[in-house]
């Protein structure tokens, strides 16, 4: 192992560059990091395999805490030892906050892109975050050494979007290491020195935030101004908290704790918070004693846009869903719950999400690490809706909306920017134009690429704007989008009868000219999920009192063994046992046995109304509209 | 739940050839002459026969003493396959190992085309006094969907060929097959009615999967069979078989007071009954063992058992040449099997499920609300489903089970 001269809490900020690295998924942002840590010689070579390996697994035990968010890396560049800080960024459209307090940390941004493949929507927001952030960008292209890779292509289409040369954008492979060394050379070149004063009172911004079950929260700052001393009581400048230290230091690659953390260095504290809305990103730790007077700018609450009920499949599982929120809360200060109650699923809670992968994600969680069987409800943004009365609500489930006449509906809009190959324009057009979005410009970042430039309103994004993109474009298109305001719109809230009683669970608020389609595709899953019984069973969609669609499930007429011999016995009676098993999975809405399985398809999103019949209802039901 | 015992004791002979398999034929049959290991048609009876005796000692063994048979049923397969003389033959073992109650019931299935008048004969002559034709149905078009090769003229003459020789007849009608209309059902009715039998059941066409007929369906190439068009079906046949005389007694079969198969009714009151043949079923409603072979610990818990033999003939035979009771697996039915069991089998029937039989697990609130919903009528406290309770047997035995907290 190299021995290092910089030392934590002494190291000259003239010696460091913070940097992060911005990358799709895929894109092979593990690969090269881990090709830089192998080569600052902090990680030997023979042991990188097993240490990438054991850190899966690690992983795997303990959730995504102990990933290498900020690590500190020697570089000798020009017979100079540099302290490279590279700071790992969320890589999804939902943490648009937590990447740009991650970018704020940072003097300088690696653009990695595949080069198989090319920028990707999300990523192109980043960048633009990190250029808006005033960040030193140096772009690389990654996977050269594979045989579909058009590195020119790419590079012209990157140097188009940040305004630099072709031959300017670095050309490496994370699987070979080829290029990995001229990186290294090119950010200490390039990056910028931190700029903070050193003997100022000691202000670090929090850029991530993580439980770790062993060691409890663990915050990942970068020191601006001043220096951080172990033994110094520290105070969060935004929510008012005192902790104790209990641990200051550095990752270089394991957890080393040091004395002091100095201005422009990036590193860790650990302190007796108990979660991490204790210690919130993008908020200032400054030193108990010696505090600063004005907190580094920026910070604020993450904001719920989502919301969606999610209710136990067995109802007895209840206590043990709340446990399993409790402790994805200690690692997600963003995700807000309270108890609800529905009429069809029974107890569960209504869940507050920054958008639908960070929804996505949650329930992910809940089902493979908790192992809870989950119904999750149609997600809905949130409404401010006036009633005619003048009274005002706050709605974040349909089951909150104002029953009788509504003089105003405000709903919350974002700015979509979409990324496709230029076949597809016309495709993305009429899928923002189906969902209530107002084309704002649009760009080509290459021959053959565009981006567009869409206001749509969040409630559209949310249903299934995502899965048709994808379908409509084959997989092509990449989306972006970030809050953009609010507008009032013509909403309305449709129910679900069956057997003339409402489901609250199958509620919706739509637009009125969506209204109609909704009814019709929900009656018509509806019929389709749920078995026949004993007796008709109507199932209807309404607007307040008025009926927009209806199907009917006709009666069972026939549900008998014909034959039953002296060798038929035992496999009916285990045939009704097996029965009786399923009925136990059945929810009772009134006298209708519903299987959960109805809910859950029900609940799901997708097809497009393409058959006649569905689109001869909606015309139907439009016109006794009149 | 405690029952008079023993109960009636009942045989089932499996007979598992026939001259080719039907394509919705799901039941264990080959259509080999002579699977080897001494399977073989010709040897069949005598195979039966020593099944009989080993199954007989291992009664004796466990505590189960049987009395004289009051019904032995030949079923297939195609049992008149056989020569007549081996029906006969099995037939006088089976008097010789346990006895047969004088005026019991003796029938066989018989495929229209492997029986003449002399067939016939020789069986009354040996003791039968039934026969059960596989009609089907009357409609060429629909035995063609259904793979049957007779001729409806040799029902005719089966029909006649066993009232003749003095012996009481009934014919199985097929509804629901792909292609069959109301009209085609209603002609398979009449026509059965007017063959003067006082017998008739009619079943739905089940389909499985593994079926010639079921990997048609699969593919696409002939309908599924359609529950209400089998409702239908099932209703159609109900009014005409009763405005003939002939009652409903189970869901699929219907007869003259007093001709109501014995045998069958058995299984629906879950008596005793030795099987015997590839793949038959046996049952015991009080067994002293927890092993099938007798091995292991003696109980005296009265639990029930349940054995089926080793379904191909070949290793069932060879299971026989060692002297080893051909059984392929076994087990014991707990109390609450019992009860399942007999609420399943009762609601089948027109006497009706015997509401003392279930020993006072039954909430009646929860029974009484299947009375105003036209699914049951409550009669002497016994339960009997009504026509929408037949076909909605399912959903009743469920409300049953509820009802018992099964």
């Amino acid at each position: 192992m190299v021995v290092q001269h910089n030392q934590p809490g002494s190291t000259d900020q003239s010696l460091i560059r913070n940097f992060c690295i911005i990358a799709h998924i895929d894109h092979g942002k593990s690969t090269v990091a881990d090709r830089i840590l192998q080569l600052s010689g902090i990680v030997p070579e023979r042991e990188m395999r097993d240490r990438f390996l054991d850190r899966m697994d690690i992983e795997q035990e303990r959730g995504i805490t102990i990933k290498s968010q900020a690590v500190r890396v020697p570089w000798t560049f020009d017979g100079t030892e540099y302290t490279l800080g590279m700071i790992d960024t969320p890589g999804h459209v939902d943490f648009t906050y937590e990447v740009s307090r991650a970018l704020a940390a940072c003097e300088g941004a690696v653009l990695l892109v595949d080069a198989t493949q090319g920028i990707e929507a999300q990523t192109l927001s980043n960048l633009y975050m990190a250029i808006d952030h005033d960040l030193t960008i140096i772009p690389v292209l990654n996977k050269i050494d594979l045989p579909s890779a058009e590195p020119d292509k790419h590079a012209e289409e990157i140097a188009g979007l940040i305004g630099c040369e072709p031959s300017d954008v670095l050309r490496v492979s994370g699987k070979t290491g080829e290029g990995v060394a001229d990186l290294l050379d090119q950010i200490v070149m390039d990056v910028p020195a931190p700029k903070g004063d050193p003997e100022a009172p000691a202000r670090a911004l929090i850029f991530d935030s993580v439980y770790d079950s062993y060691r409890g929260i663990v915050t990942y700052i970068r020191m601006v101004d001043g220096e951080l001393r172990s033994r110094e009581k520290l105070h969060m400048m935004g929510i008012g908290m005192t902790h104790d230290p209990i641990e200051i230091g550095v990752i270089s690659p394991d957890m080393t704790p040091t004395k002091a953390l100095g201005a422009g260095e990036v590193g860790y504290v650990i302190t007796g918070a108990k979660d991490v809305s204790q210690s919130k990103v993008g908020d200032t730790v400054t030193s108990a004693l010696k505090p600063a007077t004005e907190p580094l700018p920026g910070y604020r609450d993450p904001k719920p846009m989502v919301y969606a009920g999610l209710f136990p499949i067995d109802n007895a599982q209840f206590p043990e869903l709340r446990e399993a929120l409790d402790k994805l809360k200690l690692n997600d200060a963003a995700l807000v719950y309270t108890p609800e109650t529905s009429v069809a699923l029974g107890f569960g809670f209504r869940c507050g999400f920054l958008g639908l992968l960070h929804m996505e994600i949650v329930s992910e969680r809940l089902s493979r690490e908790f192992n809870l069987d989950l119904i999750q409800t149609a997600p809905n943004v949130t409404y401010e809706v006036t009633a005619e009365d003048g009274s005002e609500h706050h709605v974040t489930n349909p089951s909150e909306f104002p029953d009788g006449k509504i003089k105003k509906i405000v709903e919350p809009m974002v700015a979509a920017d979409i990324i496709a190959p230029k076949e597809f324009i016309g495709a993305v057009m009429d899928l923002c134009q189906d969902h209530r979005g107002q084309m704002g410009t649009m760009e080509y970042i290459s021959t053959d690429r565009v981006e567009m430039h869409y206001r749509i309103p969040l409630a559209e994004i949310v249903f299934d704007f995502f899965d048709q993109l994808k379908s409509r474009t084959k997989g092509y298109a990449s989306l972006d989008y970030h809050e953009d305001g609010e507008q009032s719109a013509d909403l309305v809230k449709v129910d679900i009868l069956i057997q003339g009683e409402k489901v609250d669970a199958f509620s919706a608020i739509v637009h009125r000219d969506k209204a109609y389609s909704y009814g019709v595709m929900m009656t018509k899953k509806l019929r389709e999920l749920i078995p026949r019984q004993q007796f008709e069973i109507p199932i209807q969609a309404a607007i307040g009192s008025r009926i927009i669609a209806r199907e009917n499930i006709r009666a069972l007429r026939k549900d008998v063994l014909a034959k039953c011999y002296g060798g038929d016995i035992t496999r009916k009676r285990k045939l009704l046992e097996k029965q009786k098993a399923g009925k136990k999975r059945m929810k009772m809405l009134g006298h209708v046995e519903v299987p959960q399985e109805a809910f859950i398809a029900a609940l799901s999103t997708g097809e497009d109304a393409t058959d006649r019949d569905t689109k001869d209802k909606i015309r139907a039901a439009q016109k006794t509209e009149g | 739940m405690e029952r008079g015992y023993p109960l009636e004791y009942e045989i089932y002979i499996h007979v598992p050839f026939c001259m080719r398999r039907c394509g919705y034929c799901d039941f264990n049959t080959y259509t080999a002459v002579d699977l080897g290991g001494g399977a073989s048609r010709g040897n069949y009876a005598n195979m039966v026969i020593r099944e009989m005796r080993l199954v007989h000692d291992w009664q004796q063994a466990h505590g189960i003493d049987e009395p004289p048979a009051s019904t032995v049923f030949f079923g297939g397969g195609t049992p008149t396959i056989l020569k007549a003389a081996d029906l006969v033959a099995v037939l006088d073992a089976i008097r010789e190992t346990w006895g047969i109650v004088d005026g019991a019931e003796i029938t066989t299935e018989a495929n229209p085309d492997t029986v003449d008048a002399d067939y016939v004969r020789e069986l009354a002559d040996g003791g039968f006094n039934r026969i059960s034709f596989g009609m089907q149905s009357a409609v060429p078009s629909v035995l063609r969907t259904l793979d049957r090769t007779h001729t409806p003229a040799n029902v005719v003459a089966g029909v006649e060929a066993a009232n003749a020789a003095g012996m009481r007849s009934s014919v199985d009608l097929i509804y629901g097959a792909p292609g069959e209309s109301l009209d085609d059902w209603r002609t398979s009715v009449k026509t059965a009615i007017d063959l003067g039998v006082n017998h008739i059941s009619a079943y739905a066409l089940a389909i499985a999967p593994h079926t010639k007929m079921g990997r048609r369906i699969a593919a696409g190439t002939l309908s599924t069979p359609d529950d209400d068009d089998e409702a239908s079906k099932y209703e159609i046949a109900d009014d005409l078989l009763g405005a003939a005389g002939l009652e409903w007694y189970e869901i699929s079969n219907w007869a003259r007071p007093g001709y109501e198969s014995r045998h069958n009714l058995g299984y629906w009151r879950n008596v005793d009954w030795a099987g015997l043949g590839p793949g038959a079923h046996s049952h015991y409603n009080r067994c002293s063992v927890d092993s099938p072979e007798g091995v292991g610990e003696r109980t005296t818990t009265p639990l029930g058992l349940r054995s089926w033999d080793i379904a191909h003939p070949r290793l069932w035979g060879r299971s026989i040449d060692g002297g080893k009771v051909p059984w392929a697996g076994s087990e014991r039915i707990s109390r609450e099997e019992n009860l399942e069991e007999t609420i399943m089998l009762g609601l089948r029937i027109r006497e009706g499920l015997d509401l003392s039989r279930l020993g006072g697990a039954v909430d009646m609130a929860r029974i009484r609300p299947m009375e105003d919903e036209g699914l049951i009528e409550i009669r002497d406290g016994r339960v009997i489903p009504t026509r929408t309770g037949r076909l909605l047997n399912d959903t009743v035995i469920e409300r049953f089970f509820d009802a018992c907290s099964l």
